[in-house]
């Protein structure tokens, strides 16, 4: 497994908390609590793929800077996920979010 | 049929939590042990291997009708749905609490290949502890029912889990057995069980033969409502506990029935031996029609 944290600038989220996705093979799950700083997102990664540390930063980067995610703590259970299913899972989580509010 | 299949929502293709809200009345269900207290496997840890927030199992509490009951679901995308540690003293803690609480009924969503096999004897005790409190929920008088429906089935130590329960609601994709298919034919051969002929492999331990042989108390078809449908009469009918001659009958059924398919070597060959009508197509009936042959051929 690896692991890192990240910590992404972005607009504040209505915070809340949610999960989405499965641990299976080549897919995920995030789950959502609140953070601190309204305008950062801290972002913790486990996943079996080592070595894509860049692809996962860029990844997460472009899902922060789509919707608002300041003030959220994402933690993420990965067991492959190809970047496409990593970025759709992220979108859904957001978006659930920000229907909820 | 068509017109219903639009509007039928596949047990067998969702998720843990969202076979639960499948269920329960809408909104009524609040989860203990969620994920947010991030009750991971210790073990699958230790092995560098991913963990799940919920150890692939949703317990919690929720009405069904307005009745109060507790309700639990395997998730069986994680490790197969497999019984570790923690998953384990999830569902053993919400059959406690039934036992301490006293709810219409637990309802248990089950979907596992059984142990987790990475966890060795942690996963072993899990499953007795589980077993143990299932009867002891049962034992004060909380009936326990299984749902059978997903892609893992209920083998191993949960298709023996699934045996203790008062009820079993099952859909033909739904699959019981001990040894899963897979691992007849890799100890057997293939000659003895072919696990990729999935028709094959639902004749023999899928819903329809179940509920012929009496193992699965009812069939419905792979839809969340029929799903809430059916726990909503077993809820209705209720499970008092059965005493000691009760037992001793099915235990001399089941030595019959044992003797009486010795040879059979498919679902289909006991479906003939029992003289039921169009045995070749009965594989292909939806629930509704299969069940008005089976209950004709019981009350014969």
């Amino acid at each position: 497994m690896e692991t890192f944290t990240l910590d992404l600038p972005s607009t504040p989220a209505n915070g809340a908390r949610a999960l989405c996705g499965v641990v299976s093979s080549g897919n995920l799950e995030i789950l959502v609590d609140t953070g601190h700083a309204p305008d950062r997102c801290r972002i913790d990664v486990s996943t079996s793929a080592q070595g894509f540390r860049d692809t996962w930063e860029a990844v997460l980067a472009d899902a922060v800077a789509r919707h608002p995610a300041g003030g959220l703590v994402l933690s993420i259970n990965d067991a492959g996920a190809t970047p496409a299913v990593v970025s759709l899972r992220l979108d859904q989580v957001l978006e659930s979010l920000e229907q909820a509010s | 049929m068509s017109a219903h299949a639009i509007t039928r929502r596949s047990w067998f293709e969702a998720d843990a939590r969202t076979r639960i809200h499948g269920l329960v009345d809408a909104g009524s269900f609040s989860e203990l042990c969620g994920p947010h207290e991030r009750l991971t496997s210790p073990h699958l840890a230790v092995l560098d291997l991913p963990v799940a927030f919920d150890d692939g199992v949703v317990v919690g509490e929720a009405t069904l009708d307005g009745e109060r009951i507790l309700v639990g679901a395997q998730q069986g995308e994680f490790n197969g749905g497999s019984v570790g540690e923690i998953h384990g003293a999830k569902l053993r803690g919400l059959l406690d609490r039934a036992r301490d609480t006293r709810p219409a009924a637990v309802l248990l969503a089950i979907d596992s290949g059984g142990v987790r096999l990475h966890e060795a004897n942690a996963g072993l005790i899990a499953i007795s502890e589980l077993m143990r409190a299932l009867l002891g929920a049962r034992a004060a008088g909380v009936p326990v029912y299984g749902l059978i429906g997903g892609s893992c089935g209920a083998f191993g130590g949960m298709g023996i889990v699934a045996r203790l329960c008062d009820g079993l609601i099952m859909s033909e994709e739904g699959r019981l057995g001990l040894s899963g298919p897979e691992v007849i034919e890799t100890v057997k051969g293939v000659d003895e069980f072919d696990s990729k002929d999935r028709a094959l492999v639902w004749r023999i331990t899928g819903g329809k033969i179940r509920r012929t042989l009496g193992e699965a108390t009812l069939l419905v078809d792979d839809d969340l409502g029929a799903f809430r449908g059916g726990a909503k009469a077993l809820l209705a009918r209720g499970a008092p506990l059965r005493g000691l001659a009760a037992l001793d009958a099915d235990q001399a059924a089941l030595a019959a029935r044992a003797q009486r398919h010795a040879d059979a070597r498919d679902g289909l060959d006991i479906w003939r031996a029992l003289g039921l009508p169009d045995a070749e197509r009965l594989a292909m009936l939806d629930a509704d029609a299969f069940n008005r042959i089976i209950d004709r051929a019981e009350t014969a």
